[in-house]
């Protein structure tokens, strides 16, 4: 049961209403465990970057307050997911790597090593040089090809 | 720039993968109008350039231009906005349809990032509240054009609606930092930072930098060392007409020629003298090269490591640059003098126990030769292994030393949670990788010399039977054979040595390539080309449309302030808001990543850090005291500092007294970390470091907040002192303490809501009142609290 409702309204920002009837308009859900666990404890944050209200988890959500979560989540959250290491352009940093990702194929540039960092399970974030944050969930899980590029660099 | 010039450097920034330069052009509207294709397209791929020529045209010229780099929906995939006199078009991916809208009144062009990718999103607001008509994104590195696009559309938009062309662009402003360019200067040169390019492969010929300066010793050795490996080649030669000429005679029969013998048996004592004397010169002097090396190494690597900004030390490790500028400067000197060395002379001795073989005995020294393809072969099959090998042991081992470093420092908070356990586990965790590695590894690795030895006793074994087959067809002599296999002993000792190169190189190769990593670092925060002279300041900081962020956060975004000389700024809002930020750009530990810091008027880009640092008095909420003395301590800004400028600063920072109480006064020993000192004393004695320099600015960054209210009293007064006639900015939650303050600066979010003393924002009930209030409850309900 959820004790708010959200709507958007034509400037395309986010509103919620609040049990209370308090009004919030410019409203950002954020996931707490973006990584360890994403679909569990989400807040709304208001405009002033006060918690205006807690989710515990994503599927406690009617459908229509869901719905417009995920949307809003999917418009903020851009963390590609690395499904390939097509080529890099050396093994001392700054380096190119040339990766197929779950968004397309594109170029991102990696200052050091200490901008992968290691997630359980054998996952990677990196981190490249604008600060875009690329995914593998498990390293063991790529090619071949990809893996050996990678064992170069941890 | 000519159009071509621009094309070619746009082509080379391609080729070479280099970030975009900026690329600013001083154009006018007229210019303009007459070539619609001019300075906006130039960095844009030929593939656009026919587009965007369709669609502008002589009266609807293009202004400027952002390509984009995803879509709305977050892929990957090239898009284009394009702004022209009378319209803004955009498309989204190579072939989706283009959208218009013409400029009018109520459009707006807003911005905002989050996560590394920027959206731009198109708002209408002519019928009430603002309906979006459109979003884009792009990733930051798309931000300066992004940021260009909605300078240029907010110009042109006030143009349109107002009725007036837009007037020629005659002042040129760099649109990341703002800074103003002179005549002619096309790219701006606080923002032309250095390209980063990666270091090539052969890194170890960038190590000759080092080992120049004792190339003359080193070539010494190299000598001295094929001397003496020259003469251990003599005995064996010997050997031969010993055998030949006096042995094998004698025993069939013919008398002992004492005279022959006693002559080679000197030959040998005479070759064994002559390689000891030889070996020990060499010894010495290439120990003596080997260790100025090292510290050459070491030094220019930590200085680098000094000039490096705070920026890059928030992203290393602290145990990690240890190992690396401990352990690895090491083993990299020890390649340069010795491993390098040997293999030289090993390379040359085994071609000229090649070419003495081969004098003696053609057919025989041509199977000795034998397995020297397959060893070649070998080198080449574990070469690659070795060194990812020894690149990981090498990470692995920092990790190790990353262990100590974290917890070393932290022991408080590791005993306080009864933690020594776990610690110990991680610790152990790291070495069993670091053990994992090494095991992985030496499977390689031990394989490889017992098998050279291998080759080496099959070499010989056939050695024998082909030499006991020509010497029972009369084609050799007992006396070449016994030669032959003197030298094979050391010909194989050559090669063996020479294939532990193969090892000591990739070491030395991953090592150099760690440290060439910190070499290569250019600092964020980088020394000025041409230094502008930076003379008596006054204090006077302006800081203009100031923007920054860490990494991909933004956290300041477009302030504006101006301090005036002598003045005493106290900077409030909530934890978080951004002010110890704010100060880190002050004080240039940071550079802005947009706008710009100015000191009396001068971009403090364009200054020596270490000329602008000297005006500069910084005092933090934990100050940090060195292992030393106390006056050491105090003087640590100005190290020439008398022993009255010492004590007449830590007078006025109420700290004399404290410090005579110490049984040793201002000779005291305060330990790491400043141990053995409360807070507030600590605090006292970094009010009087920040004291002596005498600064023209002052920072204090809540140099009051961890102390009691009678110390707070104490050191509030040594702030007074510090103070006067200084240019200060103060941050304190505390807001009691700011009460001298001329002007209060409040911030929320990274930006600057309200300014005014505090007696106009009580009356203005914004923000600050709001502090000011939850204070004064805190403080009312505190002292209930103890009523009760
Ligand atoms: N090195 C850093 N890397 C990334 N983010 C940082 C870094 N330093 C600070 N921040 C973030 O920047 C924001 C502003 O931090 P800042 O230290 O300037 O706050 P502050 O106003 O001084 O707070 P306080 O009053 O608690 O000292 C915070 O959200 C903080 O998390
Ligand atoms: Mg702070």
């Amino acid at each position: 049961m959820s004790t708010f409702s959200l709507t958007r309204n034509p400037a395309g920002r986010l509103v919620c209403t609040l049990a209370d009837g308090t009004v919030h308009a410019n409203t950002t859900p954020v996931r707490a465990f973006p990584l360890a666990a994403p679909d569990e404890g989400l807040a709304l944050m208001s405009q002033e970057g006060h918690e205006i209200a807690w989710i515990a988890r994503l599927s406690d959500l009617d459908a229509a307050n869901r719905a417009m979560i995920e949307e809003e989540l999917a418009g903020r959250e851009f963390m590609p997911e690395i499904q390939r290491i097509t080529d890099v352009s050396s093994f001392a940093t700054p380096s190119t790597w040339s990766v197929q990702t779950s968004r397309g194929p594109t170029a991102l540039v990696l200052k050091g090593e200490e901008d992968i960092r290691r997630l359980p399970d054998n996952g990677l974030l990196i981190a490249d040089r604008h600060g875009v944050l690329y995914l593998i969930p498990d390293r063991k899980a790529m090619d071949r090809h990809s893996r050996k590029i990678l064992e170069r660099f941890l | 720039m000519h159009p071509m010039g621009a094309a070619f450097v746009w082509w080379w920034s391609r080729i070479l993968g280099h970030p975009k330069r900026l690329n600013i052009k001083r154009f006018t509207t007229a210019h303009l109008m007459s070539s619609p294709l001019t300075s906006s397209t130039q960095h844009l791929p030929d593939s656009w350039q026919t587009e965007v020529a369709m669609r502008t045209s002589d009266g609807d010229a293009l202004l400027a231009t952002l390509e984009l780099d995803l879509d709305s929906t977050l892929r990957f995939s090239r898009g284009l906005i394009l702004l022209s006199e009378r319209s803004l078009q955009a498309r989204e991916g190579e072939d989706g349809a283009w959208q218009r809208w013409d400029l009018r009144a109520g459009l707006a062009l807003q911005h905002h990032d989050h996560a590394g990718i920027g959206t731009l999103e198109l708002m209408d607001s002519s019928s009430g509240a603002p309906v979006r008509l459109a979003t884009w994104r792009y990733t930051l590195e798309q931000n300066v054009a992004a940021l260009r696009l909605i300078e240029k559309f907010d110009k042109q938009l006030e143009g349109v609606v107002n009725g007036r062309p837009q007037e020629a662009e005659e002042v040129v402003a760099c649109p990341t930092c703002k800074a103003l360019l002179e005549p002619g200067q096309e790219e701006c040169p606080i923002c032309t930072r250095e390209l980063q390019t990666p270091p090539s492969t052969w890194t170890l010929f960038r190590l000759w930098r080092f080992a120049r300066p004792y190339r003359w010793q080193l070539l010494a050795g190299f000598l001295l060392t094929l001397a003496s490996t020259g003469a251990t080649l003599i005995p064996p030669y010997l050997t031969m007409p010993l055998m030949d000429e006096v042995l094998i005679p004698f025993q069939n029969g013919k008398p002992m020629n004492w005279s022959l013998a006693g002559m080679y048996m000197a030959g040998l004592l005479g070759a064994a003298a002559v390689a000891w004397v030889l070996g020990w010169i060499r010894t010495y002097i290439l120990a003596r090269v080997s260790e100025r090396i090292g510290r050459d190494l070491r030094t220019t690597t930590y200085r680098h490591l000094m000039g490096l900004s705070l920026e890059y030390f928030g992203g290393k490790r602290t145990g990690d640059l240890i190992a690396r500028i401990g352990n690895e400067t090491d083993r990299i000197n020890i390649f340069l003098s010795l491993d390098l060395l040997n293999f030289a002379t090993d390379v040359l001795m085994i071609t000229m126990t090649a070419v003495i073989l081969f004098s003696i005995n053609p057919w025989l020294a041509l199977v000795t030769l034998l397995p020297l393809p397959i060893i070649g072969w070998m080198i080449h099959f574990v070469r690659e292994k070795l060194r990812t090998g020894f690149e990981r042991i090498d990470r692995v081992w920092a990790e190790v030393t990353n262990v100590l470093a974290d917890t070393i420092p932290g022991i408080r908070v590791v005993k306080a949670f009864a933690q020594e356990k776990r610690e110990a586990d991680r610790f152990l965790e790291a070495n069993q990788r670091n053990l994992a590695m090494n095991d992985r590894l030496n499977k390689t690795w031990s394989v490889f010399t017992p098998t050279v030895t291998l080759l080496t006793e099959i070499g010989l074994l056939v050695v024998w039977v082909f030499g006991i087959w020509q010497i029972a067809q009369g084609d050799s002599t007992v006396g070449v054979l016994t030669a032959f296999l003197a030298y094979i002993g050391r010909f194989y000792t050559r090669l063996d040595s020479m294939s532990r190169i193969v090892s000591a190189t990739q070491r030395a190769a991953s090592s150099t390539k760690r440290i060439f990593d910190i070499l290569d670092h250019i600092s964020s925060v980088p020394e000025p080309a041409r230094p502008r002279p930076l003379p008596q300041v006054t204090g006077q900081i302006s800081l203009r449309d100031v923007g920054f962020r860490y990494g991909n956060r933004s956290v300041i975004r477009n302030l504006d302030l101006d301090i005036q000389p002598g003045e005493m700024i106290g900077l409030v809002g909530h934890s978080g808001s951004g002010k110890s930020t704010l100060v880190n750009l002050i004080c240039r530990f940071y550079d802005v990543t947009q706008g710009s810091v100015k000191i009396d008027g001068v971009d403090i880009r364009s200054v020596a850090i270490a000329d602008y640092r000297r005006n500069v008095g910084l005092v933090l909420q934990e100050p940090f005291l060195f292992f030393g003395t106390i006056a050491e301590n105090i003087a640590y800004g100005k190290p020439d500092a008398t022993r009255e400028e010492i004590v007449a600063a830590a007078r006025a920072a109420h700290a004399h007294e404290f410090i005579l109480r110490l049984p040793q006064g201002y000779d005291s020993l305060v330990g790491e970390r400043g141990q053995g000192l409360s807070g507030g004393e600590r605090q006292r004695i970094s009010i009087a470091r920040a004291l002596l320099i005498n600064p023209r600015i002052l920072i204090l960054d809540e140099a009051t907040s961890a102390v009691d209210t009678e110390t707070e009293k104490e050191i509030q007064k040594a702030l007074d002192n510090l103070v006067l006639g200084r240019t200060t900015i103060a941050i304190a939650h505390r807001l009691s303490t700011l009460r001298k303050a001329d002007r209060l600066v409040v911030m929320d979010r990274g930006e600057i809501v309200e300014i005014g003393n505090h007696d106009a924002l009580m009356a203005r009930e914004g923000h600050y009142y709001r502090l000011y209030q939850a204070q004064q409850r805190t403080h009312a309900e505190l002292a209930d609290g103890d009523a009760a």
